[in-house]
């Protein structure tokens, strides 16, 4: 067989795989007692790998913070100096079956959504979502996130885990399928994926709560419901992504994180060796008071939805999100169009009313990326540069084309010889 | 022939813009009507590329 028919065979076996995923919300638990490879001196960040020194402000900010949640630190300051004492073990979730939002921090004591595959029996993890604004996971600190965090830690978590095994699982599928027709596209806007998410919890919430409790859990998701259900929509994405990973030939983008200083990807054929590039800036709306000048370059393993065809992927199925990160509807539309020709086929489960109802474009193929030069297009929160802050905006960014040029040539090294 | 150019002069072009983003502004900023069409050389030309490209798709 010559090489571009071994190609293109590779590349529609992993959109078979990917196809065939079903993730359902199993459990949650702490990270500690399901992540592989977690210990209690490791903390998990996004993106590609990367050394403290090297870390944005924020992702500082969030694994200091986040050694006091653990009770490894007693301050904030007490946080860096043992982030920088070579005593915690940092890794990339990508490594760990995990993804995480913005800075992405995991760590042992953080309860996680738990995601399986029931054929295959693969699990994708991510922590559960904070709100918007000042939040760990965009580098904020103070009184008030350690505050919520041990709340989600002691009240959230529990009583949803009970309500999810008496549920026996929830189909997140369905529901970003079914969000997509209501107006979300699932990475910047997740409103009615959190809403058909809490209508599944809610009679097992109630079989299971006190109903005092099961009023304040949902009175946070529903405060929270613009972003609540990304947390289960990335490990959902994870579980579908992972699928197509290691076939040889295969020259799909498999994984598409950013640590705030770099962005990186994966390539189903070549492995785990990451292609990197400077992470972009993002161009975007700002909060009241913030601007360019204070933000971080564009952070955290929340592409992984771009990589199987949602968000910035599914922007036409999601006119409002232009009211969030700038533009004008029609350019959500065109946005999508866009990826039609850098992507090997198009989504059985997730399609767009507006562009009569066609699949999403799925399954990034390096090289029409390169030969095209058009990058994923990508849609995004974004972080302060200094640790403390929190979310000032959100915007548009296309990833850099130079780390796609860099896999193509390793490609053609490892396959052509 | 002539009464094409004649209509051409009287209704004025409309133009398609291959390329170059800037003409497809300039055009529209004069109120032409234009349409734009992305084009650039792939793999932005880089010959190492292209080569590599023409085996693998």
């Amino acid at each position: 067989m010559n090489i571009k028919k071994s190609i293109d065979t590779a590349n529609q076996e992993a959109l078979e795989k990917m196809a065939r995923v079903q993730p359902i919300l199993v459990d949650i638990d702490l990270a500690i007692n399901v992540i592989p490879g977690m210990d209690k001196k490791t903390v998990l960040h996004a993106g590609p790998p990367i050394d403290w020194e090297k870390m944005s402000g924020p992702t500082k900010g969030a694994i200091a913070g986040i050694l006091v949640y653990e009770g490894l630190a007693d301050s904030i300051e007490d946080g860096y100096d043992l982030a920088a004492s070579g005593e915690i073990k940092f890794d990339p979730n990508h490594d760990h079956d995990a993804v995480g939002p913005m800075t992405g921090v995991t760590a042992p004591h953080q309860s996680v959504f738990v995601l399986e595959d029931p054929k295959t029996k693969a699990r994708a993890f991510c922590t559960l979502n904070e709100g918007r604004g000042k939040v760990l996971r965009f580098g904020g600190w103070g009184d008030d996130v350690l505050k919520r965090l041990n709340w989600m830690k002691d009240i959230l978590a529990p009583t949803m885990k009970k309500a999810i095994i008496h549920s026996k699982g929830i189909d997140i599928k369905s529901i970003i399928s079914e969000s997509l027709h209501m107006g979300d596209e699932a990475h910047n806007r997740n409103r009615s994926g959190t809403y058909l998410f809490l209508s599944e919890l809610t009679p097992h919430l109630l079989d299971t709560a006190d109903s005092e409790i099961v009023k304040e859990v949902f009175q946070f998701v529903k405060d929270n419901a613009d972003i609540f259900h990304l947390n289960l929509s990335m490990p959902h994405s994870k579980l579908i992504a992972d699928a197509a990973r290691d076939i040889e030939y295969c020259s799909l983008m498999v994984a598409m994180a950013r640590n705030g200083t770099d962005i990186g990807i994966q390539v189903s054929g070549l492995g785990r060796s990451w292609f990197t590039s400077p992470a972009t800036m993002v161009d975007g709306l700002y909060f009241p008071g913030y601007s360019t000048a204070d933000a971080c370059p564009d952070l955290g393993d929340s592409t992984i939805s771009e990589v199987i065809g949602i968000g910035g992927f599914a922007m036409a199925a999601s006119p409002a999100i232009v009211s969030f990160v700038g533009g004008v509807a029609t350019d959500a539309v065109s946005r999508t169009e866009r990826m039609y020709e850098i992507t090997e086929g198009i989504s059985k489960s997730f399609t767009i009313p507006i562009l009569n109802f066609r699949g999403t474009p799925t399954g990034v193929d390096i090289r029409r990326v390169v030969e095209l030069n058009e990058t994923p297009l990508i849609n995004t929160g974004i972080a302060h540069k200094d640790a403390g802050v929190g979310q000032i905006g959100a915007g548009l960014t296309a990833a850099p084309i130079e780390m796609f040029q860099d896999a193509l040539r390793t490609f053609g090294k490892k396959f052509l010889g | 022939m002539t009464k094409k150019i004649d209509e051409l002069v009287k209704d004025g072009p409309v133009v398609i813009n291959i390329g170059l983003r800037s003409f497809f502004e300039a055009s529209k900023t004069q109120g032409i009507p234009v349409v734009h069409i992305k084009w650039e050389p792939p793999a932005r030309g880089n010959r190492e590329l292209l080569h590599l490209l023409d085996k693998l798709l």
